[in-house]
């Protein structure tokens, strides 16, 4: 009769020691990551290499390097939440230098070993460093450019009738045609190749800028308009500081369109005309065979394109801080 | 509180006013035939049936559509568009989700290129929400953001001040408070004040006049002038006798 209360009263302190033991399991696995690394560290520099491969000490050293990082992060509790990522990335480094740099199971060249890869960035740093301000200048401008024209068609598209009868014929001709396809005319029509592919570049990030704003200004609630203009506000305010600060959900993802598309742009334009940037330099990579030279053009353009978007999201979180909830990126 | 500017109150005249819309293909009158006409510092209520057409006649008066006839005249200038001396405090509080408390209740200094902190502080604490000036409307319950629209309504310093339901979604205590503020700003300030309300009572507190409007379309069914004190006690009998005479021109006859 007795034994249910009792088995009650032992249930209870049982199911609150379990939170107790998670966390001390938990607790221990930043801890693991170092020496992850650092065991790669001895895997690199002990176990002879298949072949003679370039920068395996300076490779080793840099896997020491990580584990000691790391292991002072874990000690500054600063790794809790990355840690199963450290360690993940600690374990494929090892199984990719022990796969192809100690046992060379994959073909070379077509797949490199990290030392081939590292020995690019230690040779060839210049380049690539050249190669990725060259992008990043033709960048820049072009989605500038693009976005501020964006920006003020779909205004003109949403605030004024007869802007849109002589310009929504325009864009919904050359809108949906992917500008790579006027890059041939382009590079015919515009003596510098780099103007032409800037100016694709800015129609790529230009058109979906442009119809993002006009659908954003077409749906702001009239309320907003009336309450403007009962205090006397006229058309100058009405568009700057009631129109497009409604529109700026809208326009924020036009922006994040445009920047993929002009992201693609920028390669095929550095492929096919301009000779400079990564993708000009990934180009004369395959055309000399050295793969993993446009593995590490490949490495650094996703960092450059990842590092843009994360910078537009900050941009976003921070002018639409008034809105409850937001992607995070 | 807010300091004691003297305003010139407008005089307001509508002259057989008609308007209406096309919903679904066919025209639906709104307002028909209205006459009217507001004294300088009158405080007038406007009662009337839902969808009769009140807004319709407070959109018309602040100049934001113009009318499909009549005539309507701001202290004998014709109204041809909206204009910073008739304000307007809309029955949706529509603030701007981009500006916080403050920035929305400065909406109207900053349009007219004035700021003045002191008013705009002024009028938030008359409305009860000092300490909520940083706050994003999202943040607010209907109530409050129904008083923010009220403060960024009063920081203009209206002539005339345009009310659509202004306590329509307090509860009954708030309202009671903020009906007696509105009653102290209207006999401090002078401004003449167009107030729509559901509420009878709210009415024959605050208004020297009420109008009753006919259900859509709308024309006006009782025209009473309300002579009772300004300090009023909503147990007054003379002020239950005329809320029971305007229930009755609104169609409740007994049950009230
Ligand atoms: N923009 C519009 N387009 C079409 N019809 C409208 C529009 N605005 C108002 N109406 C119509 O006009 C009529 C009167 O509307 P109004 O908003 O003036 O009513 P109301 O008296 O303020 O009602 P309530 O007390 O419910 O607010 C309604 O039948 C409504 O359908
Ligand atoms: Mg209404």
């Amino acid at each position: 009769m007795t034994a249910a209360p009792t088995s009650v009263a032992f249930d209870g302190p049982a199911r609150r020691s379990a939170p107790v033991t998670r966390p001390s399991w938990r607790s221990l696995l930043p801890w693991a990551a170092g020496p992850v690394w650092i065991i790669a560290a001895c895997v690199t520099w002990r176990w002879p290499d298949a072949d003679d491969f370039p920068d395996t000490t300076l490779l080793a050293g840099l896997f020491l390097a990580g584990g000691l990082v790391l292991l002072l992060a874990a000690a500054l509790h600063r790794l809790s939440a990355r840690a199963p990522w450290a360690i993940a990335l600690g374990v494929g480094l090892a199984a990719w230098e022990i796969a192809q740099a100690k046992l060379l199971w994959l073909p070379r060249p077509f797949f490199g070993t990290p030392q081939d890869l590292l020995d690019v960035f230690v040779t060839d740093w210049r380049k690539l460093g050249d190669s990725l301000l060259h992008s990043l200048a033709l960048l820049v401008v072009g989605y500038t450019i693009g976005s501020l024209v964006g920006i003020a068609v779909g205004v003109g598209l949403g605030r004024s009738v007869r802007f849109r009868y002589w310009v929504q014929p325009v864009i919904r001709l050359i809108g949906p045609l992917p500008p790579v396809a006027l890059l041939p005319l382009a590079f015919v029509l515009i003596p510098s190749s780099r103007v032409a592919s800037e100016a694709l570049m800015s129609l790529a990030a230009g058109f979906p800028v442009a119809i993002l704003t006009w659908s954003g200004i077409a749906a702001v609630d009239p309320a907003y308009y009336d309450v403007a203009r009962t205090m006397g506000a006229r058309g100058r305010f009405l568009v700057l500081r009631v129109a497009l600060p409604a529109a700026t959900p809208q326009i924020f993802v036009g922006l994040f369109m445009g920047l993929g598309a002009s992201f693609a742009m920028l390669v095929v334009a550095e492929m096919l005309g301009v000779k400079s940037g990564l993708g000009f330099y990934m180009q004369w990579a395959q055309g000399w065979a050295a793969y993993p030279n446009m593995y590490a053009a490949l490495l650094v353009m996703s960092v450059m394109c990842t590092g843009l978007m994360t910078l537009l999201f900050r941009v976003r979180d921070h002018v639409l801080k008034w809105q409850k909830d937001g992607l995070k990126w | 509180m807010v300091s004691k500017t003297t305003t010139v109150p407008l005089g307001l005249r509508v002259e057989g006013l008609n308007h209406g819309y096309m919903i679904g293909g066919t025209y639906t009158s709104v307002l028909e035939n209205i006459d009217l006409t507001v004294a300088p510092g009158e405080f007038v209520a406007l009662l009337g049936p839902s969808g009769c057409g009140k807004s319709t006649l407070l959109r018309l008066v602040a100049g934001l559509e113009p009318p499909r006839s009549g005539r309507m005249f701001a202290d004998e200038t014709p109204i041809t568009g909206p204009g910073p001396d008739r304000i307007v405090m809309f029955q949706d509080p529509t603030l701007y989700p981009w500006r916080t408390v403050r920035r929305n209740v400065a909406l109207g200094h900053d349009i007219a290129g004035r700021p003045n902190d002191a008013v705009i502080s002024d009028a938030i604490a008359l409305v009860g929400l000092s300490g909520f000036e940083n706050a994003w409307p999202h943040q607010l319950s209907g109530g409050m953001a129904q008083r923010v629209a009220l403060a960024r309504a009063l920081v203009n310093d209206p002539r005339l001040l345009i009310l659509d339901e202004p306590l329509g979604k307090l509860d009954s205590l708030t309202r009671l408070t903020m009906q007696t503020e509105l009653s102290r700003l209207w006999r401090d300030r002078g401004f003449t004040a167009l107030m729509v309300t559901h509420d009878v009572e709210e009415a024959l507190l605050l208004a020297s006049r009420v109008i009753v409007f006919s259900p859509r379309p709308a024309r006006v069914i009782a025209d009473l002038p309300i002579t009772l004190p300004p300090h009023r006690h909503r147990d007054d009998p003379r002020l239950l006798g005329l809320r029971k005479d305007i229930l009755m021109q609104l169609g409740h006859s007994e049950d009230w």
